[in-house]
């Protein structure tokens, strides 16, 4: 058994420690949960629920913010 | 800069319950440079600026390429958008992103039917109009400029209509006045022309039909110097606006003179 898991950030995989939640995910890329809202398995889970939300093998996670547009 | 203009009061823009000051609306999209997109927004006196819903760089993660830090959410109302999207669930999705990205629970909804145009695909805009309306959102809806879809738009409870002059990023200007005219006249919510707007006159001639509001993004960041179109920008919206308050002149295919006949020299 590994200790850690791969997820799909974003449309990649990604290898995240075993166990993590949604918070450990976004620290173990260095982001700033306050700069990104997070879908998980097509549901946004707010910012005071990440560290209450782990991740499973093969989970789905989307990290957006607002960039410019029309 | 204001310019106080005796008899130029105006009642503010109204949207979603919320009063504005200034009538223009600009996106934040295309700048090369983003300290010239600021300044070029605060040129246009725009107090809601549109931003775009993207995936996070996780390549450059830390080195944030996201707009928050560029733009003060306490100066600008953020508008989010959902270009880019062509079915209406997927339109949902962004708008409920830009819900929790944002500051608010107004959404700019887009539901493009055709890559090559831009046009709106209204069965999907209606469809997204009537969901997100129903979850509590202030939809302003992109539309092109046809009657009946923006009456069964305002039927869906939306915020706002807001129909084409002419394509996204075409700077034709305003193709069909004569329609944008009569959705001003049947609709009761207001009327924000968004999209195709090249340049000043483009922006005035706009107004002039006496619509609410006036939306562009590439007439300022694709100007050879867009701080300066941004003040054009402000100015034409004024100018069209106050027009249209003053009410112009009929048209007459005759020679009217403006000077007295009588008192002439034998």
């Amino acid at each position: 058994m590994t200790d850690t898991v791969r997820v799909i950030v974003n449309g990649e995989p990604q290898a995240v420690p075993r166990g993590s939640t949604l918070l450990g995910v976004l620290r173990t890329l260095a982001l700033d949960p306050r700069t990104v809202v997070v879908e998980h398995n097509r549901h946004i889970v707010r910012r005071p629920a990440l560290d209450a939300v782990s991740v499973a093998p093969g989970d789905a996670i989307e990290l957006v913010h607002f960039v410019g547009g029309g | 800069m204001a310019i106080p203009l005796e008899g130029g009061r105006d009642t503010p823009f109204e949207v979603g319950g919320r009063a504005f000051r200034s009538r223009l609306m600009v996106g934040t999209g295309k700048y090369a440079d983003p300290a010239v997109m600021v300044r070029a927004l605060e040129a246009s006196g725009a107090d809601i600026v549109t931003v775009a819903v993207r995936r996070v760089n996780l390549d450059r993660a830390g080195s944030d390429d996201g707009i928050l830090g560029r733009l003060d959410p306490k100066r600008f109302f953020l508008l989010a958008n959902t270009a880019g999207c062509y079915t209406a669930a997927e339109a949902m999705r962004y708008a409920r992103l830009g819900r929790e990205a944002g500051f608010n629970d107004f959404v700019k909804l887009e539901v493009i039917g055709d890559q090559e145009t831009l046009l709106p695909d209204v069965a999907g805009l209606l469809e997204a109009a009537r969901a997100l309306v129903q979850e509590g959102f202030h939809v302003l809806a992109y539309t092109n400029d046809d009657l009946v879809t923006a009456l069964r738009l305002e039927d869906a409870g939306v915020a706002a209509v807001m129909p084409l002059a002419s394509p996204i990023g075409s700077g034709l200007g305003l193709l069909n006045p004569y329609s944008i005219r009569l959705l001003k006249q049947r609709l009761h919510v207001p009327v924000v022309v968004d999209a195709g707007v090249g340049t000043a006159s483009d922006a005035c001639v706009t107004m002039e039909q006496g619509v609410d509001g006036l939306l562009m993004n590439t007439a300022l960041a694709a100007a050879r110097d867009p701080v300066a179109m941004g003040h054009a920008m402000r100015l034409a919206v004024a100018a069209g606006r106050m027009a249209f308050l003053a009410g112009r002149m009929p048209r007459r295919e005759v020679a009217v003179p403006s000077s007295p006949l009588e008192g002439m020299l034998d």
